[in-house]
């Protein structure tokens, strides 16, 4: 599991250390995460969307290298002037330092990805954790380029209904700041994103899921996507999968 | 809540599991064969003042699947050592694993070079090498041996160890039976502890479901239902979070067998027989019975108690239990020990004919952690909630209402341990004040009103009717062994952050602490206090712990349990020189930092620290 390089780097850590640490830990103990939250076909309106929400860790108890990607790619489009291909990514990269027992404060960088549009890079501040009655919690200020804003704020619970089967309700807003005209956002509340979903735990770490998927967009966002043809609001069903290692 | 029977368990669990160990496998003996070559030990019994183990690898098969184990002299567990007091043991130990190794002699007083923890007593033993250990024997009793590297414990280096006393044994038996409990897992144990880190909760099975809660809303109402639930949903803890590691990746062994190897020992009705019930476990804390049969302890860690007769009793991680029954009966008995969360249990048969056993016991639902286990005190059922300190820095809101009791076993108040480079030693009017160090990401609860526990039999155990045997029933035999006036106190708080599984002393992980220092023959009262909701073995190596159980008397232990939301004290004779391990028994929180080096040095003579002990003639 150890990678060369970093027992290299313990190994020199450890002959430049003079008191030999009690063998338990040869080495700092350094962990990795990969967990894909979401991973799923969505029954869009566009035709069938994959749709994926995963993020990764890398480090020790208190301070992680944290890496989180999120998109939508159509697969299959359900009319023909439309090619298929990634609709959006995100993608952030921050430093993630725990700071109080259920909460950790994450300072980074976030990079967007569209086809057609410019693409955006964002500074990112944010808090991660668990909030009493055990919401998952992800708050994210993105500071932009010409001087955009995002606020982002996540929650999302694990309603165990047997040892295996869990019941997963989330909700996402996203507020920006000021008017993004090239992607026809407009500020304030943009967009309310939210889904349920009933996974089954094959074992911890596997479990495929279905569910809804529910996204409308608010306020001047909401008219500039009518004003394009738009739908401003869309419900789909989903199906995928749940795994980490 | 559904009672989990044996035979519900997974079917992996009970497949196979027959003659553990590459000897008996290669030899292809049957069980009952095995057991006659080796005397119904489950291990061979290796006597005299020298001995040569070799540490290797061999592939065992436990659940039905081929899995690589660590072995003593190609066995698990390694054989039973059996000594003299008074004598010189010379231990040749070849490690032929690919990594450094070592064996730690449990319970065992000796110079500090021959305790066998890496990094403290020596460089351990490297791959090839063979490292001799070399020693007097200066006690009795039953001990255990095992390896102090990585995670070698786990997958085998075990065994047991038997030294016969000096003067008469003053318990004359008819059989003399070692029974070495432990955990088994096909897992790597490394993968085992690298999953805790990622998901804490990843064994416990035993998860709060929706219908649980609806469950309370019609016998307990909704309104209390609600109440109950929002103190454990404001602080993030699980009240069923009762073992980190569990029987859905452990399966539990009697000297090395599987429950359905049913190991056996075989008895003549109306013997007197001594079973030296040894917890090997990496994590498991085992609740033991013999339904039908009394049993009488007369030793605990080694060393002698006064009889007491019990029906069940609790026996943490690296404890040993001695007891003496006497089946008169023409019947078998089983030997029960369930994990105390209910997941799984080792059992055995106690039998006059191999051909006969008897019923296995369910196991009990598993038990609900409560306001005790909060650290809210056994003593304070009051629905008032506001007294937990989880999150806010509540310095002011101690609960100083056990301040009365603090002194009640002990006489005159001590000074505080006061050591300006030991940030674990600020001085404190209270043993239950909580360091600054306990305010940080690495500690997720801190008890308010922690409680002397001694005679509470502990969680899943209260409402037994029978007799359940706990620290507050014991004393050593022949009075307390050593002077009950401590020289000074020090406060160790246990800590931890389940979800994050970190684990510490006083919030600080082994990593950032500072060698506690004791002065070469001080007394010291070590008071634990424990602020986490799980149960914790503290073991101090190399010197005794003299638990005080009350009334002036003490519990002469190596290994000392300390119940979630327990505060507890012992005395420690600091009388051998040297760098000694001292650390939760628990293999993965011992790994995640609750250790601590305790070093034993010279007093200063003309420093602050003159209050060295009275018996510190050379010091």
């Amino acid at each position: 599991m150890m990678k060369t390089p970093t027992f290299l780097l313990s190994a020199l850590t450890a002959m430049i250390v003079a008191t030999p640490a009690w063998s338990m830990s040869e080495h700092p103990p350094r962990f990795s995460k990969v967990l894909v939250d979401q991973l799923e076909l969505r029954d869009s309106d566009e035709g069938t969307v994959l749709g994926w929400d995963a993020s990764a860790w890398y480090g020790g108890d208190l301070n992680k290298l944290y890496l989180s990607t999120e998109g939508e790619r159509l697969m299959d489009p359900e009319h023909s002037d439309e090619d298929a291909g990634t609709e959006s990514a995100q993608t952030r990269l921050a430093w993630s330092h725990a700071f109080a027992p259920y909460w950790d404060w994450q300072l980074g960088w976030r990079r967007d990805w569209q086809p057609d549009d410019p693409n955006r890079d964002w500074a990112s501040l944010g808090i991660q954790g668990l909030a009493p009655y055990w919401f998952e919690v992800d708050g994210q200020l993105f500071l932009g380029e010409d001087g955009l804003s995002e606020l982002r704020l996540e929650a999302e619970y694990e309603l165990m209904l047997t040892q295996r089967l869990a019941l997963v309700p989330e909700v996402e807003a996203s507020f920006y700041g000021k008017d993004d005209d090239e992607l026809g956002i407009g500020d304030g509340l943009v967009a309310i994103e939210s889904g349920l979903r009933l996974r089954y735990e094959i074992r911890r770490e596997l479990a495929p899921y279905i569910g809804v998927h529910w996204e409308k967009q608010y306020g001047d966002t909401a008219d500039r996507t009518r004003a394009a043809g738009g739908d401003p609001e869309e419900a789909s069903l989903v199906a995928g999968i749940y795994f980490w290692f | 809540m559904k009672t989990a029977h044996p035979f519900s368990l997974p079917r992996r669990r009970f497949v196979q599991g027959l003659a553990l160990g590459a000897t008996g496998l290669g030899l292809g003996l049957t069980p009952a064969q095995l057991l006659a070559r080796q005397g119904h030990t489950g291990a061979p019994t290796l006597t005299g003042d020298t001995f040569h183990l070799t540490l290797g690898g061999a592939d065992v098969n436990i659940t039905g699947k081929t899995r690589p184990a660590t072995t003593i002299n190609g066995i698990v567990p390694g054989p039973t050592l059996r000594w003299r007091e008074g004598d010189t043991v010379t231990l040749k130990v070849t490690n032929l694993l690919p990594e450094t190794s070592s064996i730690h002699w449990h319970g065992l007083l000796l110079p500090f070079e021959m305790d066998g923890v890496p990094g403290l007593s020596f460089d351990g033993i490297k791959p090839g090498e063979t490292f001799t250990y070399r020693f007097p024997v200066k006690q009795s009793g039953t001990y255990w041996y095992h390896s102090h590297s990585g995670f070698q414990e786990q997958t085998g280096l075990y065994g047991s160890i038997i030294i016969d006393p000096k003067t008469p044994e003053p318990h004359a038996v008819d059989r003399d039976q070692v029974i070495v409990l432990s955990d088994w897992s096909d897992e790597d144990p490394k993968h085992i502890f690298a999953t805790l880190k990622k998901l804490s909760h990843y064994y416990n099975f035993n998860e709060r479901t929706v219908f649980d809660t609806l469950r309370d809303f019609r016998h307990k109402g909704v309104i209390q239902t609600l109440k109950d639930r929002h103190m454990w949903n404001t602080m993030r803890m699980s009240d069923r979070d009762l073992s980190d590691v569990t029987g859905y990746t452990y399966t539990y062994l009697m000297n090395g067998q599987s429950p359905n190897g049913n190991w056996t020992c075989q008895f003549n009705p109306g013997e007197r027989i001594r079973l030296r019930f040894i917890n090997a476990s990496a994590m498991t804390f085992f609740d033991i019975r013999i339904p039908g049969l009394d049993m009488t302890v007369i030793e605990m860690d080694g060393q002698p108690v006064k009889p007491v007769p019990f029906h069940e009793v609790r026996l943490g991680v690296a404890e040993t239990l001695d007891v003496i029954v006497e089946p008169k009966a023409d019947q078998a008995y089983t030997l029960f020990a369930q994990s105390i969360d209910r997941s799984g249990f080792a059992r055995g048969t106690l039998t006059p004919n191999p051909s006969m056993s008897a019923p296995v016991p369910d196991m009990d639902p598993p038990p609900l952690l409560g306001h005790t286990e909060m650290g809210m005190s056994a003593m304070q059922h009051s629905d008032n909630h506001e007294g937990m300190d989880h999150g806010q820095m509540n310095h002011g809101q101690m609960n100083h209402d056990m301040a009365g009791m603090e002194h009640s076993d002990h006489g005159n108040a001590v000074p505080f341990a006061v050591d300006p480079n030991n940030p674990d030693l600020p001085p404190r009017d209270n043993a239950t004040d909580h360091a600054d160090s306990e305010y940080g990401p690495g500690v997720d609860m801190r008890a308010m009103a922690p409680g002397e526990m001694l005679a509470d039999p502990g969680i899943g155990l209260r409402d037994r009717d029978w007799k359940v045997l706990t620290y507050a029933d014991m004393e050593t035999a022949g009075g307390p062994p050593d002077s009950l006036h401590p020289d000074r106190e020090i406060v160790l708080h246990l800590t931890g952050n389940m979800s994050r599984y970190m684990w510490s002393f006083n919030g600080i992980p082994f990593a950032d602490a500072v060698p506690l220092e004791l002065y070469h023959n001080e007394r010291v009262r070590i008071t634990l206090v424990n602020d986490t909701m799980m149960t914790h073995p503290i073991h101090l190596h190399g010197l005794w712990s003299d638990l005080e159980v009350g009334d002036g008397k003490l519990l002469r232990k190596h290994t000392v349990t300390v119940k979630p939301g327990e505060k507890l004290s012992y005395l420690v004779r600091a009388d051998t020189l040297g760098r000694w391990a001292y650390h939760c028994h628990l293999l993965y929180h011992m790994d995640a930092g609750m250790f601590r080096e305790v070093r034993v040095v010279k007093a200063q003579v003309d420093g602050d620290h003159s209050h060295h002990g009275a018996h510190g003639e050379d010091a």
